[in-house]
């Protein structure tokens, strides 16, 4: 039985998830924006097996709630072992190219409120030398593209701050996983057109727990992204500049 | 976009702009033009048009898929329209607990079942569906929700149960599940030479099986007419040391033939096969529930093996004077016209009411078939079918139907004009509109 936060608790991605801990009988703190919704996914949870399932509502900005929050269910939890990043928002790329406000927005909701979660947890889990993070960041974060570099900037250098932090909190045990999703359908892809190389939330969900199971640090889900961005990162940048992607 | 959202049997096609529900207290995603109509749209496993709103909108409820309370004491589950029966099975069969009726198929929704109110090998004894669901919720396009039960909005209750989708859009409903001891069915199989025989081991097994069903060879014509495999069963109440399991094997059908692979050929090949499969006599087994109740759900998109033009389903029932003179007649018909039914099913309904003003089931017999469409010639045979109904004061079951005529369907579903009286009046399907002779 594992102890697990889940922030961005109605976000697809962290429903299919929380399917899947419930049902092996896990405790679930389930944080979210909106209280009616988060209480459909924490009933959900609960008559699927999970041992006990508590909740709060929060906005991931504000920051000055962040460490109250994680307290808050480490007591509802009993202890906390295992925690979720499941929330965020993919901007709109050319509203960002024409409002640095909007630009800022999509790095602070992306890439910072979840620097300031991770940095109290960091401390967390450090001290009591053990703990699974695991964060969902994005393939958009492997290289810049003109369609969405915004949300890339903000997920790559997410990327970046969890191999550090990964390096950092390795020997004290505990583990850092950084998730990358390639096309999901979900709500937040709504209006994109699908094809063969969409994948179900649950697709994702199922490559999380086995992560977790595996000891993974970097997992590509579905594993094709993997060979997928090896083959975008090894263009050279004189011919990327040129592509349209 | 369009392409997934066909009825099962792949006939009448439509094209609809879809919207998804994605939360059961967020307002209905309606069209913004006033005088286009929207239908609720489940897991599309209803044949013919009654899921469909062709120049319409669909809101698709699948996402609707969550459970909201369980009482593990009583078996009352309460959870959102767009669950599937098979969702729940996965739930509650470990915790002994079943779904009271079950259709052939488990990939229905919570929402479909009640909007079609449908029914199971278990009708003589459980009734369809709706009589186990004891209250829903139904948001209209105005905005209102009402809770609805026996006692409360009553008429809504009636008219939504078997109604189409045509009431509103069911958010969550609550549902009384049957207790189980084991995941299994003890099953006596035997295969029967004449219709009679399949009256007499009807009349026999109902009093002592829960389900009872019959499958048919309906190319067997003269002395051999309504031959078929009798089957039925009981939920087992001692599990054996190494229980039989559901087969983990799932076979897809990856592509549709460009024509249809069922033919008369195929068709001699296959119920002559599988009616000499089952040697004479009782045979008694301990099978999984899967196996039993969803035999075709081990195949998954079967619905392909029909070619592009897909198929016809057709389901009476007879009042129980006339049944065996009626499916007589109607078998010969068939045989006659040498274009037989892959699966030909044949049961014997019971008493139980249905709460639902619409709902298809009558004391009696029915009867159900799927024809692949080969054009004009099925339609005919149907056609011809149909007067022998007619005649026997029986009626066509709606969500299997893509072509009755709707003066059949007005004289034989007297509730009609009840449950049209409370139709949302932003709702509207392909299925009210061609009984109604309107043009779309």
């Amino acid at each position: 039985m594992r102890k697990i936060l889940i922030i961005g608790a109605t976000s697809a991605i962290a429903r299919a998830t929380a399917r899947r801990f419930a049902a092996a009988g896990d405790r679930l703190f389930l944080v979210a924006r909106q209280a009616e919704r988060l209480q459909a996914v924490a009933d959900d949870a609960s008559v699927r097996g999970a041992e006990c399932v508590a909740t709060a509502v929060m906005e991931a900005l504000d920051d000055s709630r962040h460490a109250q929050i994680i307290e808050q269910a480490a007591e509802a939890l009993d202890g906390l072992d295992t925690v979720l990043f499941a929330y965020g928002t993919l901007p709109d790329q050319s509203a960002c190219e024409a409002s640095f406000e909007q630009t800022r927005a999509a790095i602070e909701i992306n890439l910072l409120s979840v620097i300031s979660l991770l940095t109290i947890l960091a401390n967390r889990f450090e001290s009591q030398g053990r703990g699974c993070i695991v964060v969902i960041s994005s393939v958009a974060g492997d290289r810049g593209r003109q369609s969405n570099y915004v949300y890339g900037t903000a997920k790559g250098a997410l990327t970046l701050f969890l191999q550090g932090l990964r390096n950092r909190l390795h020997r004290s045990g505990v583990r850092v996983i950084t998730v990358k999703p390639g096309f999901v359908d979900t709500p937040m892809t709504a209006s994109f057109k699908k094809g063969l190389l969409w994948v179900s939330p649950d697709t994702i969900a199922r490559g999380i727990l086995n992560a977790i199971d595996s000891g993974a640090t970097v997992v590509y889900l579905p594993w094709f992204w993997r060979y997928i961005m090896l083959i975008i990162k090894a263009i050279p940048e004189s011919l990327f500049r040129r592509l349209s992607l | 976009m369009t392409h997934r959202y066909t009825s099962w049997n792949r006939y009448p096609r439509a094209t609809q702009r879809v919207r998804l529900q994605r939360w059961r207290f967020d307002s209905l995603p309606l069209p913004e033009e006033a005088h286009e109509s929207a239908l609720p749209f489940g897991n599309g496993r209803s044949y013919g048009d009654v899921c469909l709103n062709d120049g319409g909108s669909l809101i698709d409820a699948r996402p609707l898929d969550r459970f909201i309370a369980f009482d593990q004491d009583s078996g009352l589950l309460r959870c959102e329209a767009g669950v599937l029966l098979d969702e729940i099975l996965a739930l509650t069969v470990p915790r002994g607990w079943f779904l009271p009726v079950t259709p052939g198929t488990r990939f229905v929704t919570v929402g479909g079942a009640i909007a079609n109110d449908v029914h199971g090998k278990n009708h003589h004894r459980a009734g369809t569906f709706g009589c186990h669901v004891p209250a829903f919720e139904l948001l209209r396009s105005d905005g209102s929700r009402r809770l609805c039960s026996p006692e409360s909005h009553p008429e809504f209750y009636r008219a939504t149960i078997g109604g189409l989708g045509l009431t509103g859009l069911i958010t969550w409903a609550e549902i009384r599940l049957r207790r189980i001891s084991t995941p299994l069915i003890e099953t006596e199989t035997q295969r029967y030479d004449t219709l009679d025989a399949f009256f007499e081991l009807s009349a026999e097994s109902d009093a002592r099986f829960e389900q009872t069903v019959a499958w048919i060879d309906c190319l067997a014509g003269g002395a051999r007419l309504g031959r078929g495999v009798f089957i039925r069963g009981n939920h087992a109440e001692i599990s054996p040391s190494q229980p039989p399991r559901p087969s983990r094997r799932r076979v897809r059908i990856p592509v549709g033939p460009p024509f249809s692979a069922i033919n008369p050929a195929t068709l001699r090949l296959f119920n002559a096969a599988y009616f000499h499969g089952h040697p004479p006599g009782v045979q008694r087994d301990l099978v999984h529930y899967e196996p039993f109740f969803y035999p075709l759900d081990g195949v998954g998109d079967w619905n392909r093996i029909y070619g592009p033009r897909g198929f016809l389903q057709y389901q009476f029932v007879v009042p129980r004077t006339v049944g065996p003179d009626a499916v007589r007649e109607i078998l010969e018909r068939i045989a006659q016209a040498g274009v037989g039914s892959f699966l030909a099913v044949l049961k014997v309904f019971g008493d139980p009411v249905s709460p639902g003003l619409l709902s298809f089931p009558l004391p009696g017999v029915t009867l159900a078939l799927d024809f692949p469409n080969a054009g004009r010639k099925t339609f005919a045979l149907l056609d011809q079918l149909d007067a022998v109904v007619r005649q026997a004061g029986g009626r066509i079951y709606p969500a299997k139907d893509a072509r009755m005529c709707g003066e059949d369907f007005f004289a034989r579903y007297p509730h009609w004009p009840r449950l049209d009286a409370l139709r949302d009046p932003r709702f509207d399907s392909s299925f009210r509109r061609r009984m109604r002779g309107d043009l779309t």
